[in-house]
């Protein structure tokens, strides 16, 4: 895991001693609400409906044991107890006062971490592969690439006031686990024919209220030049992005209005004009860095064998865990999805028994994965059932990943003041429908995803179903969309007809699954067979 | 008018600046303005005849005068380099590391906190269009 030296402590604590400043002088008068608001907002500080929220940063989803107690910890002292994951990888507090905001960020950075660019118009938390470093199919370790970029751009003199937010995922394998064709910028670090690795770069992608696959606009950078393609890249939407309205100022508009032939001529001369203003930090940095990524030192007569004579815990390994790449091992989901819960809600004790057995049983480190669930990523098979056996009593012990019961869900009308729509309860209903009608485990691979607004919080538009809530003359109404995908075979759902009632919604998504069932062929998974057969099918359930 | 902040040893142009077609078609202007829109490269074959570049910020959260500034520097300008317009403290040493040695807000800015945010950040971690050292060059030198 990355350590801070001297430098990037220095930094982070420059940074609260400015917030402090900041809040200082907001409250003195000498800043408005309007000067003041880009400034918290760049600190992870939003006002919500009830309070303000506190966005903390976890840079590509990484942490220790130390650092997540510490999250444990502000929950505590400075919020009612419980934090929520979310799907950048981030940890939010619902319930912050704005008086103790800079004291919660010198608490973090006492463990280094903090809160910068988790908000705002400029670049925010990067995110990676949560199996990264463990994944049996990666090329290479992603993360020393997002930390090496997480460091280009914090503080970046030149790119805080862009257009509109900017968001950018590294990955290293053919499987996306990090929904990268989705951001603004994703990187894929490959291998060529000749064994070298490379960058491909796809720019202009998104959710939103106009969701945008990513073109491919390099398929191969060299990894000496990241930095300065990244620059290039930024540059060019700086100065060229629209500022005019809000909603069409993300990057992927830009791409899309120019074409990506104009917008790459344009990185491309850019690049090739800050090739020549030594703007890349030296291979020794990538190298400081990634040494400070070296794989777990496991041990290698780990025994493969799972004793399984216990039928629940043989549920939770099949559901929850994912081979490794190191023999005896897997990398173990916990579930932030009780049936009935908060998807990506997670208790103070909870944090607490997480890093503790992250601590015990896994290098002592987490991982948290944009799908709102915690990983520890080094897991020995002989440790499987002691841990399984701790989460469970802990309430953490759900054996339900990529089901049907693993729902990616906006905060919502419950918290957020962008919000037309309740996320939360229409989670929480689906999960307790398919629990109570025990279909979860036949239905195998079904994401399930739900934005309370337009913006998208939820992915609703990469789910294989999702769930957009809209305000229909004063009354929640949510929309039903089929057919999305953010992994590999990425895809954008598309939205089956007239909205439904709250009870209406969880009922239309029971009727899609049983269509599914009806019609599904040997293996495919419920995206599978929508996609082989089509939107019709569904539609004539739904709407006869 | 708020003072204008001046970080340069030389003599201060004197005539008022010109907008960029307006230097693009006049041979004997010395000072120009830059709005968020205009593109800075088109002054680049004509930075030996200028003396002064104001970038126009009319609302601090728009972000594209930070682009031109280091595209001036970048191209050899060394001429002064002013923000002016929504220029607050809190923006100063972003522009400052992008290139900007001179400073005219619409608003009177605090003395002590204008220092305190040139002095706020002990390192930086990209390079600039300023001349302090990375954080990464730091670390490998």
């Amino acid at each position: 895991m990355y350590k801070y030296d001297q430098y990037d402590q220095a930094m982070v604590d420059a940074r609260v001693e400015e917030f402090r400043d900041q809040a200082r002088r907001r409250l003195e008068g000498k800043l408005t609400e309007d000067q003041f608001k880009p400034l918290r907002l760049m600190n992870g500080l939003y006002l919500q409906l009830h309070a303000y929220m506190l966005r903390v940063a976890i840079p590509y989803g990484t942490l220790d044991s130390r650092q997540m107690h510490a999250l444990a910890d502000i929950s505590d002292k400075y919020d009612r107890g419980y934090g929520h994951f979310t799907t950048r990888q981030n940890i939010q507090y619902n319930w912050i006062r704005l008086e103790d905001a800079a004291d919660i960020l010198a608490d973090l950075a006492k463990v280094e971490m903090h809160a910068i660019q988790t908000s705002g118009n400029c670049i925010r938390n990067i995110s990676s592969d949560h199996f990264a470093g463990a994944a049996a199919d990666e090329v290479v370790d992603p993360r020393p690439y997002a930390e090496l970029l997480r460091q280009w751009s914090s503080f970046h003199p030149e790119f805080s006031y862009l257009p509109r937010k900017f968001k950018i995922a590294v990955i290293a394998s053919e499987k996306d686990r990090a929904a990268m064709r989705l951001h603004d910028i994703g990187i894929n670090i490959v291998k060529n024919d000749a064994g070298e690795l490379g960058a491909a770069f796809y720019v202009g992608g998104g959710m939103g209220r106009t969701p945008m696959i990513a073109p491919c606009i390099n398929p191969f950078v060299p990894l000496d030049q990241l930095v300065t393609y990244c620059e290039a890249c930024l540059r060019v939407y700086n100065r060229y992005g629209r500022r005019d309205n809000k909603y069409k100022a993300r990057i992927k508009i830009l791409v899309h209005e120019q074409g990506a032939d104009e917008y790459t001529r344009q990185v491309e001369d850019e690049f090739a004009h800050l090739l020549e203003q030594g703007v890349e930090p030296p291979h020794d940095e990538l190298m400081r860095i990634i040494r400070m990524f070296e794989a777990p030192n496991t041990d290698q007569t780990a025994p493969n064998d799972i004793d399984r004579s216990d039928p629940d815990f043989a549920l939770w390994v099949d559901r929850n865990t994912v081979a490794h790449k190191a023999s005896g091992y897997v990398s173990a989901v916990i579930s932030l999805k009780p049936v009935g819960g908060i998807p990506g809600d997670a208790t103070a004790k909870q944090m607490h028994l997480m890093a503790d057995l992250a601590k015990e049983y896994s290098f002592d480190e987490l991982r948290v994965m944009h799908t709102q669930n915690i990983v520890l990523p080094h897991v020995r098979k002989a440790d499987l059932h002691a841990l399984w056996t701790a989460l469970d009593e802990a309430g953490l012990g759900s054996p339900n990943l990529d089901t049907v019961e693993d729902i990616i869900a906006c905060p919502g009308l419950d918290y957020c003041s962008l919000a037309n729509a309740r996320s939360i309860p229409i989670a929480q209903r689906i999960s307790e429908r398919f629990a109570e009608t025990g279909k979860t485990g036949t239905l195998g691979e079904l994401k399930l995803k739900i934005s309370g607004c337009i913006n998208a919080c939820g992915h609703h538009h990469a789910g294989h179903i999702g769930i957009l809530g809209v305000d229909r003359k004063g009354v929640e109404n949510y929309q039903l969309l089929l057919g999305g995908s953010e992994a590999e075979d990425v895809s954008l759902a598309k939205i089956t007809g007239p909205g439904f009632d709250e009870n209406g919604i969880v009922n239309a998504v029971e009727t899609v699954t049983t269509v599914y069932e009806r019609e599904r062929q040997d293996g495919e998974r419920f995206v599978d067979t929508y996609r082989r057969i089509g939107m019709n099918p569904f539609k004539e359930a739904l709407y006869g | 008018m708020a003072d204008t902040l001046r970080y340069r040893e030389d003599e201060p142009v004197d005539h008022p600046a010109v907008t960029v077609d307006a230097f693009l078609d006049q041979s004997n202007a010395s000072a120009v303005r830059i709005e968020p829109g205009d593109d800075a490269r088109e002054l680049v074959p004509h930075l030996e005849r200028l003396a002064l570049v104001e970038v126009n910020f009319p609302a601090f959260g728009d972000g594209r005068g930070y682009s031109s500034a280091r595209i001036l520097r970048e191209a050899g300008y060394d001429g002064e380099l002013r923000a002016v317009g929504d220029v607050l403290v809190d923006q100063l040493a972003y522009m400052r590391r992008c290139g900007f040695d001179a400073f005219e807000p619409d608003q009177q800015l605090d003395m002590d906190d204008v220092q305190a945010a040139f002095d706020r950040w002990p390192d930086v971690y990209q390079k600039a269009a300023d001349t302090r050292t990375p954080i990464w060059a730091k670390r490998h030198s």
